[in-house]
């Protein structure tokens, strides 16, 4: 018999039969053995509830002594109550926009600044220095300065949550341009690209992975920002109201204001990754 | 430019004289080279690893800065690059990866007639991991083609494909050659490749040109044919692989 034939007859084999041949475990389709596999669908939610399970078990038994730690409903209906009375909607877009305002001038400095910094050596060493200088200082010993630099108002919150968004957005776009494989500033060199088309299509979309990582890291410090400024010195805002249910006792309110910090904070990491998955869907990594 | 020139005469494609480019103290890569390349000439560079072959390539495509050395070195105006990767930007779609950097309104048409030229119609929106090593390396030719080279230099631009997409290939450099008529330097370690594609044969050895060979066979360059087989033989020695050596292989 020659080889063409055995390959031949072996085809012709009932599929089954090949599969257990020789002693061969039969392994199912579509499985992938190693890596986190497939996508749970809204995986993310689940840890949350798990954790509000516990905390609703906790509390219905008698375990958690609610003026330790509110009940879940008590939490809700007061949250319900501060919305009815008008107390909450104002605060909470109030608390929204400086959110928004200070992430989007903290993005784009820091994006700006990385840029800079990544593409240019005057630029890292005149940029970099001072950044990791603001890095290695916390917000909240730099406040009393820009309280007397900028007085009390929206200008000095915003300034604050900008300058918590800048680091991490900076830090790791850099990592993320000065990552880009070399071959591909090599091949722009060949193809003579202009230094805006070689920004344009090299540098940003390549430090793209690391700018998105930047950007988890910069909305979850753009909340953080926010409660220290709207805890320290504020008239308005969810930390405000926060601040003032200490005051009288009112751990119920303080904990609507914490679910409240807790829910923006997951909800906006949660557009972070979906852009993320969208923009970078070139790739094809362990998350998919 | 000028018509075919028959090799060292005025009109050279590319002009190299007394190239010396070393990385360390003791021993230079390129050592008073010397190589004309004819307009529409297709030249194929063999040397064993360590011969200064890629050396002298980046040295014509402007990417040594890191080598030191003298020399004259003129090239045409418009020179594209080929590499062993197919260096295709992951984050870019096939036919931007073409037409990156190309001015004109009509830079997307050209696109994708360029692609069309290397078998590739209908892939213009595909992901680059979504196709093959070979297929990747076909949108690389495009993407070097599309921009009219007079010189087109490619650095071992088959050596990480399979034997069977490499004959493949072949006959598509060598067609695309043929209607864009662009000089070529093709360094390559095979050479059955560099007798199959090139006008001329050139075998780098300790940082100089050691052997010239044109290759007269017209027609299809066909591996068994005696008078290949011959030229095979005269370009191994060259290489140190003699006839006393496959005896002990």
């Amino acid at each position: 018999m020659t080889a063409v034939e055995v390959e031949a007859r072996r085809e012709a084999a009932p599929a089954e039969h090949d599969d257990t041949a020789g002693g061969r475990a039969s392994r199912p389709r579509g499985k992938r053995r190693l890596g986190p596999g497939k996508a749970i669908p809204f995986g993310y939610l689940i840890g949350p509830l798990l954790l509000l399970g516990v905390w609703s078990w906790g509390s219905a038994a008698g375990w958690i002594d609610p003026r330790v730690l509110t009940a879940p409903w008590t939490v809700a209906a007061t949250a319900w109550d501060l919305w009815e009375s008008g107390r909450l909607g104002p605060d909470l877009l109030v608390s929204t926009r400086r959110f928004a305002v200070g992430l989007a001038f903290g993005v784009a400095a820091g994006l700006a600044l990385a840029v800079v910094s990544g593409l240019s050596r005057w630029g890292e060493a005149i940029v970099d220095g001072p950044v990791q200088l603001k890095r290695s200082i916390p917000n909240l010993a730099l406040l009393p300065l820009l309280l007397l630099w900028f007085g009390i108002d929206e200008r000095m919150k915003i300034i604050t949550i900008a300058l918590g968004v800048l680091i991490p957005i900076y830090l790791h776009t850099h990592n993320g341009l000065r990552s880009i494989d070399g071959r591909y500033a090599e091949l722009a060199e060949t193809l003579r690209l202009k230094p805006a088309a070689f920004i344009g299509r090299v540098v940003l979309p390549g430090a793209l992975p690391g700018f998105f990582l930047g950007l988890r890291f910069a909305v979850t410090a753009s909340w953080l920002s926010l409660v220290v400024v709207e805890q320290v010195n504020a008239t308005s805002g969810i930390g405000y109201m926060m601040l003032l249910a200490g005051t009288y006792g009112q751990t119920d309110v303080i904990i609507v204001g914490l679910v409240l910090y807790g829910l923006l904070g997951l909800g906006s990491d949660a557009v972070v990754r979906l852009a993320q998955r969208r923009v970078l869907s070139w790739r094809r990594t362990l998350e998919d | 430019m000028a018509t075919h020139a028959g090799g060292l005469t005025t009109a050279a494609s590319v002009r190299i004289r007394d190239l010396h480019r070393s990385f360390t103290d003791d021993r230079p890569v390129l050592a008073g080279l010397d190589l004309d390349i004819a307009p529409g000439e297709f030249v194929a560079l063999l040397g064993r690893s360590g011969s200064g072959k890629s050396t002298l390539l980046r040295a014509l495509a402007g990417l040594d800065q890191d080598a030191r050395g003298t020399g004259e070195i003129e090239v045409p105006e418009q020179v594209s690059v080929v590499f062993q990767d197919s260096r295709l930007l992951p984050w870019q779609r096939v036919l931007r990866n073409v037409v990156i950097g190309l001015a004109g309104p009509n830079a997307k048409a050209r696109g994708r007639e360029a692609l069309a030229e290397v078998g590739l119609a209908g892939r213009e929106r595909a992901w680059p991991r979504e196709l093959s090593g070979g297929e990747q390396q076909r949108v690389a030719l495009a993407r070097s083609l599309v921009r009219e080279p007079q010189l087109l230099l490619a650095d071992e631009p088959f050596g990480a494909l399979d034997a069977l997409t490499r004959i493949k290939m072949h006959g598509l450099l060598r067609a695309l050659y043929e209607r864009h008529q662009p000089a070529v330097l093709l360094v390559t370690h095979d050479v059955d490749e560099a007798i199959v594609l090139a006008d001329r044969v050139l075998v780098l050895d300790s940082g100089h040109v050691r052997t010239e060979r044109r290759i007269d066979l017209d027609g299809d360059r066909d591996p068994s044919d005696p008078r290949f087989a011959a030229i095979r033989t005269e370009l191994l020695a060259a290489l140190g692989l003699g006839a006393d050596h496959k005896e002990t292989a």
